[in-house]
């Protein structure tokens, strides 16, 4: 099979609108004649569920929580970008579209970027329009700031809880579809299959979690908007119950996953206190704003911050990047801050944090101003670490956080399997190997809000679909393999609790596919990952019954997968020997430690098919061809 | 560091809605000051594993305080001693070593019993349905710059609309009265310009289906505002009452 990504022809300017107009349409009368499964509910799922509702589908959302609204978007706390250009700093779609290919190391698909930033400020509209309170100035006028390595404010935010103030807006325009009748809500259901019938994605097979029933929904298309992969290195800043299992399965059935090493590593998250942890703390990188990051020049210095004078202090960020400094893009201030660590000038008890200070900003913005940008934020490090950040300076090391990587979608966002549509971080589309501060949130909202009600018509309108149902011997088969894996899992009874296989798994991933990666230990962990594995399936102790609720269980099919996808990561790490973005392969940097792309030989997407557990995957190439950016070494200095 | 502590908890139990649940007692070791009160239940689940037990399920998400997804009255307070904190985030180090810690799930007759400490707050999504929203299809959007909002009255929208719908306030409640959790959805709303044209039949629907529901009604006893992670304020209450007592006459 060739990729074909389907970008249409033209100037870059035009494409979206030249393609909006080519695409079929549903005629309105029938449009409550097509069922849509949609799995998931944050920013992506979630906007798109209501989208399609209001224009009459018949949509079914699922979703593993207990209420739509607590999706992991929730917890997005800085921003979302948008080219507004309501600061007149000079902002506009073509410098957030250049912005973000450049920070993506250009490893991103050029068509995909620029209608993403041309739909950004749509989505400022909307949100407003639902009653999303933005930061607003003394005037009335949207406030904005500087995030992320970006040199304009663009970004519009709700204290920092940017995240939940858009997703409070999705779940009320979703729960405002519940109530017309055109959305059906699943709450407490786990995806744990698709289901396929003649080549087209047809229908999903879910586990209800609260008595354990196998349950199948049949649909005219799927989507799937679960989010990323984070969670498979154990300690994450995603929540305890994200997962992998839907995009993984679908992988399983067809769907080629694309660019999974493309993972990156938030640079201010709380440090890890020990064994106990079960995830770890992001505090937003607007912080980085007025905070200034900084260590002891000596190694191995135990003295407290205040005792150490000025000019003993090393402003790694400043010193190294004059011109961005503190405000340099998430993966040169997470391996900056692994460098000066592995230095042996970490600080705290264990070594590995650095400080982020802001002694500077309360003396010179007062702390009045300081409260009112980060008061929310200095009480959760306070909570967190019992440490009070008015007094000492936090502590932040990197932390995993988000995935480019994911299920691979052509310009219209569907996977390789015809009907089945990938939105959020779920797909790989727009990020390429680094994703921008605030673009998380644009992206996972202009999936949902105004890319898929457009294209999924086309998929609709231009597909002829025959009548399935449930009792299709197909579902019927689907649903019993996944039960066959579920009573496997019981059945074994070993000797290691599923959460002791996953710290394990997680600490593998950390260390060979983490912030900095080689050949001799991808070649280590691929050796490693396939005999963890084998022993999870010998020796995992999981308890209970599966017709009840059973956390346990969940958690083991997740960890089942997690194994899985560490394997297809490593393996793509390795064969990608340029360094780009989050990506960082030790053997291809500069001569002073910065990121070495080889757009000679890498500048395409890895997107690989299964091909059964125990053969290697099969690895097609999309090339990537930059008609309308300018390739060069990302400097920041 | 501080030494490990050990801990005598009480843990409601029960398989089921149907079946009727009960306290078991547990000792937990080994605990850090610096694990956060559901890393220790971790810890806990992970011994009782090792030993064969079944062990006790109770939601949790995002560990940070923001899903709302969490919690468990401990000690008989919603979410624990911590003022403004939610039980993920409440940390050992509030704990001594040696104390006694009794833990059960949210109680209120509109939140039933799913397993242990595992309730359904499903009744919160059909509040929300039932009018918690404004009513703009994608696409009809005028630009943002169009609406002019105070940054006065957008901080007090942000305040309520900074609810997390764990639903503290209805397991704190002697009535199991919702009232602030539907007093704090509708004030983010009737705080702003957009909210304004549907705010009336907003406060009367929400309101009826709160009522049909099962929750309780407010008899301004505070203790909803007491336990909110989120300090959402009793007015969001008088302001919902306000704009009811409008919609009737």
């Amino acid at each position: 099979m060739t990729l074909d990504a389907k970008i249409p022809s033209g100037p870059i300017q035009d494409m979206w609108d030249k393609h909006k107009f080519e695409m079929k349409l549903v005629n309105p009368a029938n449009k409550r004649k097509y069922t849509i499964i949609v799995v998931g509910t944050g920013l992506a799922g979630a906007s798109a569920a209501a989208s399609l509702g209001e224009l009459g589908y018949n949509v079914k959302t699922f979703c593993i929580q207990d209420s739509p609204r607590r999706a992991h978007s929730i917890a997005a706390q800085g921003g979302i970008n948008a080219a507004k250009n309501y600061q007149n700093d000079g902002d506009s779609i073509w410098r957030l579209f250049y912005d973000t290919v450049k920070g993506g190391d250009y490893r991103s698909r050029e068509a995909n970027v620029y209608r993403l930033a041309q739909i950004s400020v749509n989505i400022i509209d909307q949100c407003v329009a639902q009653g999303v309170p933005f930061a607003r100035e003394y005037g009335g006028l949207l406030s904005n700031r500087s995030f992320g390595g970006a040199q304009v404010s663009r970004t519009f935010y709700a204290r920092g809880q940017t995240g939940q103030q858009l997703l409070l807006g999705a779940y009320s325009a979703l729960q405002r579809q519940v109530d017309a009748k055109t959305v059906t809500l699943y709450p407490r259901r786990e995806m744990l299959d698709l289901v396929v019938i003649g080549g087209k994605a047809r229908g999903i097979v879910v586990r209800n979690l609260i008595n354990g029933q196998m349950e199948s929904y049949a649909g005219d298309a799927v989507i799937i908007a679960t989010g990323g992969y984070g969670t498979a290195y154990y300690l994450s800043t995603n929540a305890v119950n994200s997962n992998a299992t839907a995009i993984w399965r679908c992988h399983k059935r067809g769907a080629y996953f694309a660019n999974p090493c493309y993972t990156q590593i938030h640079p201010t998250c709380i440090p890890v206190s020990g064994q106990h942890q079960s995830k770890l703390t992001l505090m937003s990188e607007g912080l980085r704003n007025d905070g200034r990051v900084w260590v002891p020049q000596p190694k191995g210095d135990k003295r407290r911050p205040s005792e150490i004078p000025e000019a003993e202090r090393d402003y790694y960020l400043e010193r190294r990047y004059p011109s961005f400094g503190n405000l340099v893009p998430r993966d040169v201030a997470s391996r900056n801050a692994k460098a000066v660590c592995d230095e042996g000038r970490g600080v705290g008890e264990t070594g590995l944090a650095v400080y982020l200070d802001f002694a500077d900003a309360i003396k010179r913005l007062g702390e009045k101003t300081i409260d009112e940008k980060y008061g929310n934020l200095f009480d959760m490090y306070e909570r967190i670490t019992g440490e009070n950040p008015w007094d000492v300076p936090m502590r932040i090391y990197p932390a995993m956080h988000y995935t480019m990587g994911g299920l691979w979608v052509d310009y219209n966002l569907m996977s390789t399997i015809p009907g089945l549509h990938v939105l959020g971080e779920a797909n790989f589309s727009d990020h390429g190997a680094n994703r921008l501060g605030a673009s998380a949130l644009m992206q996972g909202l202009a999936d949902g809000y105004f890319v898929i009600p457009y294209t999924i018509g086309d998929y609709l309108a231009g597909t002829s679909l025959e009548k399935v149902a449930t009792d299709h011997v197909e579902f019927k088969r689907v649903a019993s393999e996944v039960q066959a894996d579920i009573a496997r899992m019981l059945s074994i009874k070993g000797a290691k609790t599923v959460g002791e296989f996953h710290r394990t798994l997680g600490g593998m991933l950390w260390d060979y596919v983490g912030m900095a990666r080689n050949e001799k230990g991808l070649k280590h962990a691929l050796e490693a990952i396939p005999r963890l594995r084998e022993e999870f399936w010998q020796n995992m102790m999981v308890p209970g019954r599966a017709e009840d609720l059973n956390k346990s269980l969940e958690m083991a099919g997740r960890v089942a997968d997690y194994m899985e996808i560490a394997e297809l990561m490593a393996r793509d790490a390795l064969h990608r020997a340029e360094s780009c973005g989050g990506h960082f392969r030790e053997e291809s940097q500069t001569a002073d430690g910065e990121a070495q792309r080889d757009d000679k030989h890498f500048s395409y997407v890895a997107a690989w098919e299964y091909n059964g557990l125990n053969n290697p995957p099969v690895l097609h190439k999309e090339p990537l061809l930059f008609e309308n950016v300018k390739l060069s070494q990302r400097s920041y200095k | 560091m501080t030494k490990p502590m050990t801990l005598y908890l009480s843990i409601w139990r029960q398989p089921n809605a149907k079946t009727p649940g009960k306290l078991i007692q547990y000792t937990v070791t080994d605990v850090s000051p610096a694990m956060s009160f559901l890393e220790m239940l971790d810890q806990l689940n992970r011994d009782l594993v090792r030993k064969g037990e079944t062990p006790i399920e109770f939601d949790s998400d995002c560990r940070e305080g923001i899903c709302g997804t969490c919690g468990l009255v401990v000690n008989g307070i919603a979410h624990g001693p911590e003022r403004a904190t939610t039980v993920c985030q409440l940390h050992m180090r509030h704990f001594k070593d040696g104390d006694a810690i009794t833990i059960e799930p949210w109680r209120a007759k509109a939140f039933p019993i799913v397993k242990d400490l595992v309730v359904d707050r499903g009744a919160f999504d059909r509040i929300v349905a039932s009018g918690g929203y404004i009513s703009v299809n994608t696409g009809a959007a005028p630009d943002a710059a169009a609406i002019l909002i105070s940054k006065e009255m957008a901080d007090l929208a942000m305040d309520a609309a900074a609810c997390i719908g764990c639903g503290a306030c209805v397991a704190a409640c002697p009535n199991a009265s919702a009232s602030l959790f539907v007093g704090a959805f509708l004030s983010k709303f009737a705080l702003l310009p957009q909210g304004q044209p549907e705010r009336k039949q907003r406060a009367q629907r929400m309101v009826s289906q709160m009522d049909a529901e099962g929750f309780g009604g407010c008899s301004n006893i505070g203790e909803c505002e007491a336990v909110c992670p989120k300090e959402i304020s009793l007015s969001t209450i008088a302001r919902m009452r306000r704009d009811l007592w409008k919609a009737l006459f």
